[in-house]
């Protein structure tokens, strides 16, 4: 009885610590997978040309992904410049401010907002942000715009991240310990000197763990972003410009048109230059955080 | 002896909820003296001293009433501004909590709130008190490494630093040495006895060999009721209720 007991306690152990192991080597399997699809066109091509050529001609065996890669930043960037400032004040509100009455009925409104599919906020862009940048903002600043522009794409996408953002640096926030704003209170500081000098302050590595989330977050999405961001494969030379991302090039020829040369493998590359974008941010993010730790504490 | 009182508490009650907490208490505190707040835990001592920077009204369901005059002055009038009230006082938690910043910034960081700028006047107060609360020799080579690296009864020390800065005329301690080492304790207890030359001390302890040490004046709670108060050699000497010398002689604690 005893020994069958001590070999399930092995057994278990084991089988979990097998999960664990397939699962921290998914990232390098993928990565692999895609690399050796993407070998053939690697073959051929010099990756400094795929990288940094902006001419993208596939009947002809032109596969230059540079304006893919800006328009992916492009599009992340414009979103994470609205969502951080008005997600951060949210939160900062509902946390510090907010009748705990208020935060409960409004952060599980909040959270909902994350779990809407994206393909409503696709449609919900092509409806309502698209004409207004297009009928509105841009000849209000005297310019030109279809709608579908990286502004476009930008807004729909900052709507997106908010809840992420918003979830993740009230539950930071609320770790702080009351004592610590107190400490400030009580030497007469108001409640915004508060926030602003100390508490944080003290939240800073947090927040940049939830700027990181939803960051990662923007750069993958998809479905909205191939709605909305207007799919022409040049560079955008403003905001009011289409562009067209990484993750919507994928989504939306992959599978077809397959029988031109390299197509396939181009793709692929794609896939991976995506993959290892969002690592590498990832990666850089992690180090600015232990830089910050490091120094406040 | 005839003592000049700095807090006077009239009727004060506190509810947290429909839990009373404290119950209509009235008693002076004196000026420049040492002032222990004794009782078993959960007696309202917390509450008491805590009403006196009006750092209560945060908690979410109090109710207060009655008045606390500092100076002469009713805290709780509704023109009266917290952050001047809360600025009369440096408050000592149970543990320390230095802010996330370095120790050079933690004791600048009161006078800064309150608008100085000029960086000649921010390193005297700093120096100074960081002397007064004597750790300026143990971090003057190191002002600006992170607060959080010192020992826990240094950083109990910064925050008395902290909040000397800001020049209040009272010090509140919330058994100030509950999480200190025997060593680190007996400095604050150095510092204190030292410090009441120039304030008022009011400190909250359930510990009676420090209440002994410190007391001017002593202000005995029971389950939110002020039981009895007086001079210190009174009430440890020759208490006049039964429960206060049960209390004093570990009968009950």
């Amino acid at each position: 009885m005893n020994k069958k007991r001590l070999l399930k306690d092995k057994i278990a152990a084991k089988f979990m610590l097998g999960l664990v192991i397939f699962s921290g080597l998914l990232v390098f399997l993928i990565a692999f997978g895609l690399y050796y699809r993407a070998k053939p066109i690697l073959d051929i091509k010099p990756l400094g040309q795929l990288l940094f050529s902006s001419s993208w001609r596939p009947l002809r065996g032109d596969f230059g992904f540079f304006p893919f890669i800006i328009g992916t930043f492009w599009v992340t960037a414009v979103a994470i410049f609205i969502a951080v400032p008005f997600s951060l004040l949210t939160a900062v509100y509902l946390s510090e401010y907010a009748h705990k009455l208020v935060r409960e009925l409004t952060a599980p409104l909040i959270d909902l907002l994350a779990g809407i599919p994206s393909v409503i906020y696709g449609i919900w862009g092509v409806l309502v942000v698209v004409p207004l940048i297009k009928n509105h903002l841009a000849p209000f600043l005297g310019t030109f715009s279809t709608g579908y522009s990286v502004l476009s794409a930008g807004i729909v996408l900052a709507i997106m991240v908010f809840p992420v953002i918003i979830h993740v640096v009230i539950e930071v926030l609320r770790s702080i310990p009351n004592e610590l704003r107190d400490a400030s209170l009580a030497l007469g500081a108001t409640k915004w000197q508060t926030v602003k000098h100390v508490v944080l302050l003290k939240a800073l590595p947090g927040i940049v763990a939830a700027v990181v989330l939803g960051v990662s977050r923007a750069f993958g999405e998809t479905m909205a972003v191939l709605m909305i961001a207007g799919n022409v494969a040049k560079l955008p030379g403003s905001v009011f410009d289409p562009a067209y991302p990484l993750p919507a090039l994928i989504a939306n020829n992959y599978g077809e048109m397959l029988s031109v040369p390299l197509y396939d493998s181009a793709l692929l590359l794609a896939s991976l230059i995506l993959l290892v974008v969002v690592l590498g941010f990832n990666v850089l993010s992690r180090i600015i955080l232990i830089r910050i730790e490091r120094r406040i504490q | 002896m005839e003592l000049k009182t700095h807090i006077s508490v009239n009727n004060l009650s506190v509810f947290y909820g429909n839990e009373p907490a404290l119950k209509n208490v009235t008693v002076d505190i004196p000026d420049k003296k040492i002032t222990v707040i004794i009782g078993p835990s959960g007696c309202g001592k917390t509450t008491l001293l805590k009403s006196f920077n009006r750092m209560l009204e945060a908690v979410e369901g109090i109710k207060i009433s009655g008045a606390v005059l500092v100076d002469g002055e009713n805290i709780f009038d509704p023109g009266i501004e917290i952050t001047g009230v809360r600025k009369k006082m440096g408050l000592l938690s149970q543990r320390p909590y230095p802010l996330p910043m370095s120790i050079y910034d933690n004791v600048a960081y009161g006078p800064r709130i309150h608008g100085l700028k000029k960086k000649k006047e921010l390193d005297r107060i700093v120096e100074h008190y960081l002397k007064e609360s004597s750790l300026w020799e143990e971090v003057k080579d190191r002002l600006y490494t992170p607060a959080s690296k010192l020992s826990i009864g240094q950083q109990q020390r910064l925050c008395l630093a902290r909040g000397l800065a800001v020049e209040p005329e009272i010090i509140l301690g919330d058994e100030p040495t509950s999480a200190l080492d025997p060593k680190s304790s007996q400095r604050i207890e150095a510092r204190f006895l030292e410090l009441k030359k120039d304030y008022t001390i009011v400190v909250v302890t359930h510990i009676l060999r420090q209440a002994r040490r410190l007391a001017d004046y002593v202000i005995f709670l029971y389950l939110g009721e002020l039981i009895e108060h007086g001079p210190a050699n009174q009430i440890f000497d020759n208490p006049k209720q039964e429960m206060t010398r049960e209390y004093i002689q570990g009968v009950i604690s």
